[in-house]
């Protein structure tokens, strides 16, 4: 990662979205909802922001605010510098403009043709017809649906809607892209192509991209950094290897155990322990830390038989990340000794024998999903 | 004394004029009126564009206390504020004016009911893009709701047409008034049978045509 990863987010002055302490309260007395409470980020300029949470935990809501769709009842949301709560409605509208929004259900005008919508926002900002055409020309072309021009959202498949609400919010050159559950309604296979689209959008682009979701998965193949909210608040917030490798909040670690699956259920356990009665050991696989390799050699040069029994490796942003469960057969003192090296290079679980078990502590914490 | 159809066919003519005149004056200006009321009932709704309870709740009431009186008698109670209007209480110029008052009522009733089915998303994404309210109004509700709001105004014009049956309680012309002093009143049912036959042509007719521009305001 660049440099700029590194950095502790307030170095930039000017930081793509901030929010300090912002609250959203709906209704008023007893009926009133805490939809968000107390919120402080900081999405830098040029990262895929992921928002995650359970459904109610406030994500829509925090997307709302940062657009002045919502106005905030605490604290300040401050766009590229500016600072957008309690200014008036007209101002608001501007600072909109410059924010593209991508929904869930697409929401296309469905009595315009799609250049007709992508040109919508055009219109919105007064330009003239010939640039409008020119832009809505070359943003169907980087969505891939130059030949859809003249067709109806209604004659659209879910995928080439949501690449029509992609180009609509790209228009007016923003330089922040909302995403509310932008593949929440679509097929795995369309979710990935919709997913590598706006990849493409933040690298070829350079625009800030939040996505709001509930599926981990999608941070792990798009986000920089992610927060995990949860009944208003923001549990957890950091670069999303870190979270995927070591989640500190009970939420962060019900959503990382939603989008891995490299680590034995207690019940898949149980049936492992029967199959291989052996010790058993959970071996972590981390980028540069430690690699399937390493393992490898060092059960030759200690003379220790082990099987792959469970486990997996994929990737979290570009970085390899998984585990892989291992049995071990060998002289005790051999396993030993190889187990005590290993421990030096990876993070390694212990899992007993069948007839001495060990609780891997990480499925007790609940990594179940 | 029944006349033969020599006279009849040229004042049953000119009473298809002045339905047609009725209805369409009725319809412009009632018609345009009702689409403001309408779309100001909706946006003003708890929860919408401009939501603004007072404003919503104020012309709620106003068109619920008028739209239940009947015809007839609203005709009758608007007569101080037709002299007013037109110069007139007698005559197919003065029924117009309670006619198109009633038609705007009723209008904003159906404008309303039709643009209830937008999907909010889409007036949330214009709202998004930084559209101002009146632009939403004029090129995302109108548009979006134009295939069912063909439908209501078709069934408006047929309410419209209904209404102008009794424009003779005030000396109006048309029609209704023709059927039911030719016919009705001289026991000459042919008259009302013919009359009647051009209705419901003429209603045919209008439903055709709103079904056509309906289907092709849909994009589906
Ligand atoms: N306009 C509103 N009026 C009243 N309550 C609201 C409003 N909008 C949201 N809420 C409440 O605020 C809370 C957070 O809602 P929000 O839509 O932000 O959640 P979310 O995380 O986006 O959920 P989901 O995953 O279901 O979309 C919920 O309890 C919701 O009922
Ligand atoms: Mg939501």
């Amino acid at each position: 990662m660049t440099d700029d990863d590194a950095r502790p987010a307030g170095d930039d002055p000017h930081p793509a979205i901030e929010l300090r302490g912002v609250s959203k309260t709906f209704g008023e007395g007893a009926r009133a909802v805490r939809a968000v409470d107390d919120v402080s980020l900081t999405v830098r300029r040029g990262e895929i922001f992921g928002v995650i949470g359970y459904s109610g935990a406030g994500k829509s809501t925090l997307v709302r605010l940062i657009n002045a769709l919502e106005t905030a009842t605490g604290g300040d949301v401050v766009i590229d510098g500016q600072t957008v709560t309690g200014l008036p409605e007209r101002r608001l509208r501007d600072v909109r403009s410059r924010i593209g929004m991508v929904f869930q259900q697409f929401n296309l005008l469905s009595s315009r043709t799609v250049a007709g919508n992508v040109g919508y926002p055009l219109r919105v900002a007064r330009w003239k017809r010939a640039d409008r055409e020119r832009r809505v020309a070359e943003l169907l072309d980087f969505v891939g649906l130059a030949d859809k021009a003249k067709a109806y959202p209604g004659q659209l498949s879910g995928g080439q809607k949501q690449r029509v609400g992609i180009a609509r919010a790209l228009a007016a050159s923003p330089t922040i892209l909302l995403a509310d559950e932008a593949t929440s309604a679509l097929d795995p296979e369309t979710t990935r192509e919709v997913l590598a689209l706006l990849r493409r959008v933040n690298a070829e682009l350079g625009i800030t991209i939040v996505v709001i979701t509930h599926e981990m998965d999608v941070v792990r193949s798009t986000c920089h950094r992610v927060a995990v909210m949860e009944h208003g608040k923001v549990v957890e917030v950091g670069d999303v290897y870190d979270v995927f490798s070591a989640p500190r909040a009970d939420a962060s670690r019900r959503f990382v155990g939603t989008a891995l699956h490299d680590r034995p259920s207690p019940d898949a356990l149980a049936r492992l322990r029967e199959r291989h009665p052996g010790r058993l050991v959970t071996v972590g696989v981390r980028e540069g830390a430690s690699t399937g390799t390493e393992l490898f050699r060092l059960l030759r040069e200690h003379e220790v038989d082990g099987a792959v029994v469970f486990g997996g490796i994929s990737e979290v942003g570009d970085r390899p990340f998984g585990s892989l469960t291992v049995e071990l057969v060998g002289r005790a003192d051999r396993v030993a000794l190889f187990l005590a090296e290993l421990g030096r290079h990876a993070d390694v679980v212990d899992l007993g024998t069948a007839a001495h078990p060990l609780d891997d502590p990480r499925t007790l914490l609940g990594g179940r999903s | 004394m029944n006349r033969d159809w020599s006279t009849l066919w040229p004042i049953l003519w000119e009473s298809f004029g002045q339905t047609l005149q009725m209805v369409t004056v009725a319809l412009l200006t009632g018609g345009l009126a009702g689409l403001a009321l309408g779309l100001a009932l909706y946006v003003t709704r708890p929860g919408n564009l401009l939501a603004n309870r007072w404003v919503f709740g104020t012309l709620n009431v106003l068109v619920n206390i008028v739209r239940p009186i009947p015809f007839i008698i609203f005709v009758t109670l608007l007569g101080p504020v037709t002299l007013q209007v037109v110069g007139t209480t007698l005559g197919t110029e003065a029924f117009i004016f309670p006619l198109s008052v009633m038609t705007a009522f009723g209008t904003s009733r159906i404008v309303e009911q039709n643009l209830v089915g937008i999907d909010p998303g889409v007036v949330e994404a214009a709202r998004a893009m930084g559209a101002s309210p009146w632009r939403i109004i004029t090129t995302v509700l109108v548009p979006e709701a134009l295939a069912p709001l063909i439908l209501g105004y078709t069934f408006l014009f047929i309410a419209v047409l209904d209404m102008s049956a009794i424009a003779g309680i005030i000396g109006g012309g048309g029609l209704g008034n023709f059927a039911i002093v030719y016919g009705y009143q001289r026991y000459n049912w042919a008259v009302v049978a013919v009359t009647v036959v051009v209705i419901i042509a003429i209603v045919q007719l209008a439903q055709l045509l709103g079904n056509r521009l309906a289907r092709r305001a849909l994009h589906r």
